[in-house]
């Protein structure tokens, strides 16, 4: 399990355009982070670099866990969520035969994604194809992965911009309870989330 | 339920029925079996010898459309991030889904090449080694395919970049697969040809998942 996230002196850059550098960041258990900055500032390539899919330029990314540093390719297969602006859903399933799959790749159980289903009150979504959802209806089915399968970090981008008020507010109760849990979030954001949660600016 | 087991029910509810299964290997035939004579003429001795090679078109002309799918669609919706971010490794992700599209495509297309040959008049004791070779070389076009589609993620025009990329590697099986059901026929050495196209598709399997999952890395980066 992590118990914290040690970005240092980290620069990237996509293509030949670097978006910064110098960029350091400690998130350690229970905590929150928003990332703001302005359209383009790197928000996106910051969260898919710690989720591994970006090589920076310079820097390091380091997991840490109860007994020292831990292995990141193995880390972040095991214990890191990320949900970006797409959905990951094929529209041509029902919803709850792509939540099943997703709750159970990443290594969550039926029951546990049934409770998912309680929690996001997706009962009477479950028989839909995902294409006859609407943008915040397959959010909340994206949403209930995380709540499904138990991993340490969340790496949410723009996670709020489907929903509606009431939506909104129910999933700050949901982030509260995953960092009461020991949990860390780290999220893009233009407004602000429905919890508190520490600044921090990209590319500033 | 390991993340293997989830993933390959997965890729089998995917390809089968949409864009591949036993409905195109049908339509497929179907269709070679009826333009073949209209181009090459009706001819009954001139049809019973292309019958055999045609099956191996068929074969690698089928797979081809299929393939473009296969790690496309999870790229476009984001699922190939999620993907990436299992605890299984990306390169098991890769041999995961060109296993399940061998089975829904490459299988019922290798099935449905002897009903094809025996239609256009080659002889019926061929039959068991057009399925046998298709079924051993749709392995291997499964797996070398599934390169080309890893490579092509991303691209707009992404069938076109396939047949490119993989066009050269799927000479070999049809030369192996087809020369030996042209030896078979002819009383000659078929088993060369046999065990150089499993030597063939075996590579493939060992070898194909890791550049694909290369070249899925590279695309999400």
């Amino acid at each position: 399990m992590i118990s914290a996230l040690t970005v240092t002196n980290l620069a990237l850059a996509r293509g030949d355009r670097p978006l910064f550098e110098g960029f350091d960041l400690i998130v350690s258990a229970g905590e929150v982070v928003a990332l703001t900055g302005a359209n383009g500032a790197g928000k996106t390539s910051l969260l898919r670099a710690i989720a591994g899919f970006i090589r920076p330029d310079a820097g390091e990314i380091a997991f840490t866990g109860a007994d020292g540093v831990l292995e990141a390719e193995e880390t972040r297969g095991r214990d890191l969520h990320l949900l970006g602006h797409l959905d990951g859903l094929k529209s041509g399933r029902t919803a709850w035969e792509e939540l099943l799959f997703q709750v159970h790749w990443t290594g969550g159980t039926d029951a546990s994604a049934e409770a998912a289903c309680t929690a996001l009150d997706l009962g009477r979504l479950r028989p839909l194809e995902v294409r006859k959802l609407s943008a915040g209806q397959r959010r909340r089915v994206a949403l209930a992965r995380l709540v499904a399968s138990p991993r340490t970090l969340w790496l949410l981008d723009e996670p709020l911009t489907p929903l509606d008020a009431a939506w909104r507010a129910r999933f700050g109760e949901i982030m509260a309870a995953h960092i009461a849990s020991g949990g860390m979030i780290i999220a893009a954001v233009h407004d602000p989330l429905p919890i508190p949660a520490r600044a921090v600016e990209v590319g500033a | 339920m390991s993340g293997f087991g989830v993933l390959f029910r997965r890729e089998l509810a995917l390809s089968w029925g949409k864009g591949g299964g036993p409905l195109l290997a049908v339509s497929f035939y179907a269709a070679m079996a009826t333009l073949l004579p209209l181009a090459t003429g009706p001819a009954p001795d001139r049809l019973a010898i292309v019958a055999p090679g045609s099956a191996w078109l068929a074969l690698a002309l089928a797979s081809l459309l299929s393939l473009e799918r296969l790690f496309e669609r999870d790229y476009e919706d984001g699922a190939l991030d999620l993907l990436t971010l299992g605890s299984t490794p990306l390169e098991a992700v890769a041999f995961v889904k060109c296993l399940a599209q061998w089975i829904t495509t490459g299988a019922p297309l290798a099935l449905a090449a002897p009903i094809a040959s025996i239609a256009l008049g080659a002889s019926p004791s061929l039959s068991w080694l057009i399925a046998f070779t298709a079924l051993v070389g749709g392995l291997g076009f499964s797996f070398c395919g599934g390169i080309g589609a890893a490579l092509s993620i991303g691209s707009r025009r992404g069938g076109v970049l396939i047949a490119v990329i993989v066009l050269p590697l799927f000479a070999p099986p049809v030369i192996f697969g087809a020369g030996a059901i042209e030896a078979y026929g002819a009383g000659l050495d078929w088993k060369t040809g046999l065990l150089l196209l499993s030597a063939y598709s075996l590579a493939a399997v060992g070898l194909g998942p890791f550049a694909m999952a290369a070249a899925c890395r590279n695309a999400l980066s």
